[in-house]
């Protein structure tokens, strides 16, 4: 059974991570609609995303907070409905949050070199 | 004289609803509709009440799917098409008919360390915590709990988790928490910790809709995960 301290410590790291998220994602909202107000094609979003240090930090923050939020959530949902609880079930989301992580960061790589 | 068509939960987990039928009175509250009941229709019916005046916290029931304190709430506002449908709380066991066992219930207030700690002996002079200090008004705020457990019936997260200590229990902890007199502060925040704790409230707000002291434990629940969160931080659990 995992201790108290680190189930408070997750929880407060799920509300820091949703601060976050509430703030990256309305960046990302206004990114979308000016991409697509504006028409721009798939090579001029890569010409502005490409070596720009810039986005590629906020997605990478972005990426992040998903990966931090999404499993912590997903373990109590888990946990709530299937009654499911203990070490394998937190083993379980701290996969789910390794590999979001990784394919989220491998993606802003992608569009940044 | 209208007549209410009422629908009793008989039984104890497994059972079934038992229609009666009661004369319709001015001012009549749904406790007296199942007292009505139990001495002119059937004695056998098993019902809990004591004060009668919304004091004590007994006479709780589910009242048309809502749990209310039965001795407050009068039929005139709950009856639909003079119908009315009265069940034990839910959420906990039921031992008879609309009697729950509210041991669970008052289990979880021992283990928020619902009970004050103090330093001082009858030796010693009163402590003296100004009416207007903050913690003293958060204390007020959520102090006139009854216990009567409608709180702990309406809400979602104990139903999905029931190891969780439940509103009123955590209300309790956070006058306590509050309570400059108070020495356990630390493992009292350790004891509403984490995911059987307060952390586990969805802020739903079940409980202080339907809290008929008109409380707001989501508010004290809320004052708590920040207690405890700070606490943590600090490494003080």
């Amino acid at each position: 059974m995992m201790n108290i301290r680190t189930q408070v410590l997750l929880w407060t790291a799920q509300r820091a991570s949703a601060a976050v998220l509430a703030l990256c994602v309305l960046v990302h909202l206004i990114t979308i609609i000016y991409a697509v107000k504006n028409g721009l094609t798939a090579a001029e979003v890569l010409g502005r995303t490409r070596g720009n240090p810039g986005w590629a930090a906020f997605y990478a923050l972005f990426v992040a907070a998903v990966a931090v939020h999404a499993p912590i959530g997903l373990r109590t949902i888990l946990s709530e409905m299937l009654g499911w609880r203990g070490a394998a079930l937190d083993l379980l989301v701290l996969a789910v949050g390794i590999a979001l992580a990784l394919w989220g960061w491998r993606a802003v790589w992608g569009v940044f070199v | 004289m209208s007549t209410l068509r009422v629908s009793v939960w008989r039984g104890a987990e497994s059972g079934e609803f038992r229609i009666y039928e009661v004369p319709r009175l001015e001012s009549q509250t749904v406790l007296d509709v199942v007292t009505y009941i139990q001495r002119s229709l059937d004695q056998t019916l098993s019902y809990r009440f004591a004060c009668r005046v919304g004091m004590c916290g007994s006479c709780a029931m589910t009242v048309n799917g809502k749990a209310r304190w039965t001795c407050r709430t009068h039929v005139a506002g709950v009856a639909e098409d003079d119908q009315i449908e009265i069940a034990p709380l839910a959420n906990l066991p039921v031992i008879k008919d609309l009697v729950a066992d509210m041991s669970r219930f008052f289990d979880k207030w021992a283990q928020a360390k619902g009970r004050f700690q103090g330093t001082r002996t009858r030796a010693d002079d009163f402590a003296r915590v100004l009416p207007d200090s903050p913690q003293r008004e958060a204390v007020d705020a959520a102090i006139e709990c009854i216990g009567c457990g409608v709180c702990y019936s309406a809400c979602d997260v104990v139903t999905w988790n029931p190891e969780y200590l439940g509103p009123a229990a955590l209300n309790r902890a956070w006058t306590l928490v509050n309570d400059v007199r108070d020495t356990a502060r630390a493992a009292r925040l350790a004891a509403v910790a984490g995911d059987a704790g307060c952390h586990a409230c969805h802020t739903h707000m079940s409980c202080t809709e339907r809290c008929p002291k008109n409380l707001a434990p989501t508010a004290s629940i809320a004052g708590l995960k920040r207690a405890v969160a700070a606490a943590a931080l600090k490494g003080e659990i």
